[in-house]
């Protein structure tokens, strides 16, 4: 702390928070600038967007001089920026359109839709990196439980199998991912990117020997809603989640409960341990190897129970490689999340709007504008501003990705 | 653990230590180079391919049969075929007498499988490179998109060029273009830290959503002659890489192999003998201590990002101008060219040797177990042995990563290979 008197020490602020506080405006800007453009506002001048994303511009820029986080700071000028430009195509489109695009509650249940995939393989991740082993066979055990959720519901006549398989799938892909960066000592990315390749491997084949060339039936018992009279029957929360599917509920109750294992039981307090200096647990008479084993086969079921929900719960059917990188937008979620379900969860909101406004943009525009196939890579490119920006300095668990060996 | 006595030992330089330091990664590294340099990648293939047999016997298929059917379709028999055969010089009319009949059908299988090889060695190097210093760049395949389009837009365009300018025009953009655009990793990675496994991935996808933008249909680059077609404009025929075995029309062998092979030279002498290639491999082996020791981790993470992209856009450029000419949806949609290479790097350990064999390899495999190469009595619905493929090669990511099981199948040497112990004292 600089000892020369400054107008802001007397004023009793921190340098370090006003410049956190000036990178989240800047933030909070570049998603206004785009707000004020949709329903119910609706600006239809382009400087609207332009000048509210400037000054989110410029707080980015003042958070920079003022000492902020690289990360924090260039996040906020790119949000700014992406504000702008969505803000600006939305005024170009007619009102009629974004009044059919937007309709809130309907974009807020497809955003939780879209979430609850991303949210069980974060979930997963946090199990799996909180006990020191990275897990980018997220994907492939998403991938997995897709298929033999889907696989599971058509031939043994019910949804439930089909979870029951799901998971399953997911835990056994998750077991060889343990077994070979636990036991054998592998670089755990090298394998989990080979489960990833497996699983593709290993659902197209039996995608294509069980269903062949006429795709999946549509008549496979899907994950039911569940139907809230008093909420349905709400002005506009009804619509958004009177009426949501079963798994999505357990979602919302597994972040809760996770956040509560982690930090509130020895469960979590031994994981945690784990992850953080295995030799200190090894110590005291964890067995580093068991928990380890256990949160990878827990973090593949998890991946595997959102898998289930994207094919069975979603799609309605399957395709090969149905996941197209869902798992490693919830393992960036994780880092978002800084290793936490909460954190996580609301990243995953994040991106499961994202994902749910690039399969609705384009429909503003009407059919034949080809640009609008940009939007799909808007996750992506979200993800990747997030994972680059406005995350901050997030510090994993100390142990991840180090092999144990037991002395 | 020491378990001498307990008095300090001085050690006197020249007099050597009495016990050896405990064993670190790089010590088994080391072993791991001078034993099983060569046996272990060929027992982590072999292994692989008979787990790989033990799925197709498990799906109800004759493993075997499936197995001939792959051998036959990579064309490798061609070399064991000796006879007495003629060969025109390329280039002439001149004929000369050559062992090998360059003709046959096994010929033509082979003339694919080296296409693929070309291909594969260049995408290998751009995982191969990066993981030299400590990167897993699994964004080979947005890497390749990013050349590719470039070398489409380049080679159909500027018409009336003279063709070898046109040529290296369009390969220095590609590679460039790929440079670029591995560049954003690197950037993200030597800035703000961001893990270059998640960025790679999310910069895979845009180049894909890119990609079925300029080409799809409305798309800027889309087809001038075929409004409905989503698909691009051909290259033109002057801009087309040369053609030295097959037909020039039916996906012969053009000279994109050879520039591929003077990459493998470049890499070898770039990561062997200069000062980028020691920086490079420094921060890969242990980015702290380059650090301590002057290097600057930040500028290597950047440029080995971007030399990575010049090999992966050199690959989309010599597959654009070589035999593909145009690139459409389903083409963007279903190529992995790229994620191969991270096998292959992998398999050959990231040396430019390694890479050059287990690009044969991977090559011979994708081609073998192409739809048109397998017999109908292997598989009732061909597409399986592309799955298959993809199968193999998982297995063969996942026995890499196991060195320990491979070298302790490969030889109970009983010397501390075993899991979970340290050298004694």
């Amino acid at each position: 702390m600089s000892v020369a008197p400054h107008a802001l020490e007397r004023s009793g602020i921190d340098r370090a928070d006003l410049a956190r506080y000036l990178g989240w405006t800047g933030v909070g800007l570049g998603a206004l600038a785009f707000f004020l453009v949709l329903p119910p506002v609706t600006a239809r001048s382009p400087i609207v967007p332009v000048v509210v994303g400037g000054l989110g511009i410029a707080a980015g820029a003042l958070a920079a001089q003022q000492g902020a986080g690289r990360r924090l700071a260039t996040g906020a000028i790119a949000a700014a920026i992406l504000g702008i430009a969505l803000g600006w195509l939305c005024t170009r489109s007619d009102v009629a359109s974004l009044d059919q695009v937007f309709v809130w509650s309907a974009l807020i249940a497809a955003t939780l839709r879209a979430a609850t995939p991303l949210t069980f393989a974060a979930l997963g991740g946090i199990v799996s990196e909180r006990s020191g082993v990275v897990n980018i066979g997220l994907e492939g055990m998403l991938l997995m439980g897709a298929f033999f959720g889907f696989l599971g519901a058509d031939k043994l006549g019910s949804w439930w199998w089909g979870i029951v398989c799901g998971v399953l799938a997911g835990a056994a892909l998750a077991l060889v991912h343990a077994f070979i960066s636990i036991h054998l000592r592998a670089d755990q990315i090298v394998s989990g990117f080979a489960a990833n390749f497996l699983a593709l491997g290993i659902t197209g084949y039996f995608f294509i020997e069980v269903y062949s060339d006429q795709g999946t039936p549509g008549d496979v018992s899907n994950i039911p809603s569940i139907s809230i009279p008093w909420i349905r029957d709400l002005g506009f929360i009804g619509p958004a989640i009177g009426d949501m599917h079963l798994l999505i509920w357990v979602a919302l109750v597994f972040v809760v409960l996770s956040q509560l294992v982690l930090f509130r039981t020895p469960i979590g307090l031994r994981l945690r341990a784990v992850g953080e200096h295995p030799k200190a647990a090894d110590t005291v008479g964890i067995s580093v190897y068991a928990v380890r084993y256990g949160a990878v086969v827990l973090s593949g079921a998890l991946a595997g129970l959102g898998g289930v929900y994207l094919s069975n719960g979603i799609t309605h059917s399957f395709n090969e490689n149905l996941s197209a990188g869902r798992g490693f937008i919830a393992l960036a979620a994780v880092i978002f999340g800084r290793w936490r379900p909460y954190g996580a969860f609301v990243a995953c909101l994040l991106f499961g709007f994202t994902e749910a406004l690039a399969l609705r943009l384009p429909g503003a525009y009407g059919e034949d504008a080809a640009w609008t196939t940009l939007f799909r890579a808007l996750p992506y490119v979200v993800t990747l501003i997030v994972v680059a920006g406005v995350v901050g300095r997030s510090i994993p668990p100390a142990a991840v990705g180090r092999p144990y060996v037991k002395q | 653990m020491s378990t001498g006595p307990d008095e300090p030992t001085v050690q006197q330089p020249g007099t050597g230590a009495s016990e050896p330091p405990p064993e670190r990664t790089a010590d088994r590294l080391a072993r791991w180079q001078r034993a099983g340099g060569l046996v272990a990648p060929i027992m982590t293939a072999v292994l692989a391919f008979l787990a790989g047999g033990i799925v197709v016997l498990a799906t109800g298929h004759n493993p075997i049969e499936v197995y001939k059917g792959i051998w036959n379709g990579t064309g490798l028999e061609w070399f064991y075929r000796l006879g007495s055969h003629e060969v025109g010089l390329p280039w002439s009319d001149a004929k000369v007498w050559f062992p090998w009949d360059t003709a046959s059908l096994a010929a033509e299988n082979l003339q694919q499988t080296l296409l693929l090889t070309a291909t594969l060695i260049l995408t290998g190097l751009a995982v191969a490179f990066a993981f030299r210093c400590g990167l897993f760049n699994i964004g080979g395949q947005g890497q390749y998109f990013a050349g590719a389009y470039v070398a489409i837009w380049i080679g159909s365009s500027f018409a009336g060029m003279n063709s070898f300018l046109h040529i290296v025009f369009a390969i220095v953009a590609a590679a460039l273009a790929g440079a670029a655009f591995a560049g954003i990793a690197g950037i993200l990675k030597a800035t703000v830290g961001a893990h270059e496994v998640i960025t790679t991935i999310m910069l895979n996808f845009v180049a894909i959503y890119v990609g079925l933008y300029l080409f799809g249909q409305g798309g800027p680059l889309q087809n001038e002659l075929q409004e409905f077609s989503p698909t691009s404009n051909e290259v033109l025929e002057e801009a087309r890489l040369p053609v030295f075995w097959g037909d020039p029309f039916l996906q012969g062998l053009h000279v994109g192999l050879f520039l591929s092979l003077a990459a493998l030279v470049a890499f070898w002498v770039i990561i062997n003998r200069t000062t980028l290639g020691y920086e490079v491999r420094a921060v890969g082996f242990n980015p702290e201590a380059a650090r301590y020791g002057g290097i600057s981790v930040a500028r290597n993470y950047f440029l080995a990002m971007a030399i990575a992209g010049v090999f992966a856009g050199f690959a989309g450029a010599i597959d654009m101008l070589g035999w593909r000419f145009s690139i459409g949806f389903s083409d963007i949609q279903s190529s992995t060219i790229g994620f191969v290479g991270i096998a292959v790097a992998l398999l050959g350990r990231n040396t430019a040797i390694g890479v050059g064999l287990s690009a044969l390899v991977f090559g011979a495999l994708v081609n073998g177990t192409a739809t048109r190469n397998i017999p109908p009595e292997a598989f009732d619905i061909p597409e399986q042995a592309g799955n298959l493929s993809l199968t193999i090669q998982a297995l063969v990511l996942l026995f890499i990563g196991a060195d320990i099981l491979i070298l302790y199948l490969w030889a109970k040497t009983g010397q501390r290979i075993g899991v979970g112990r340290r050298s004694p004292a």
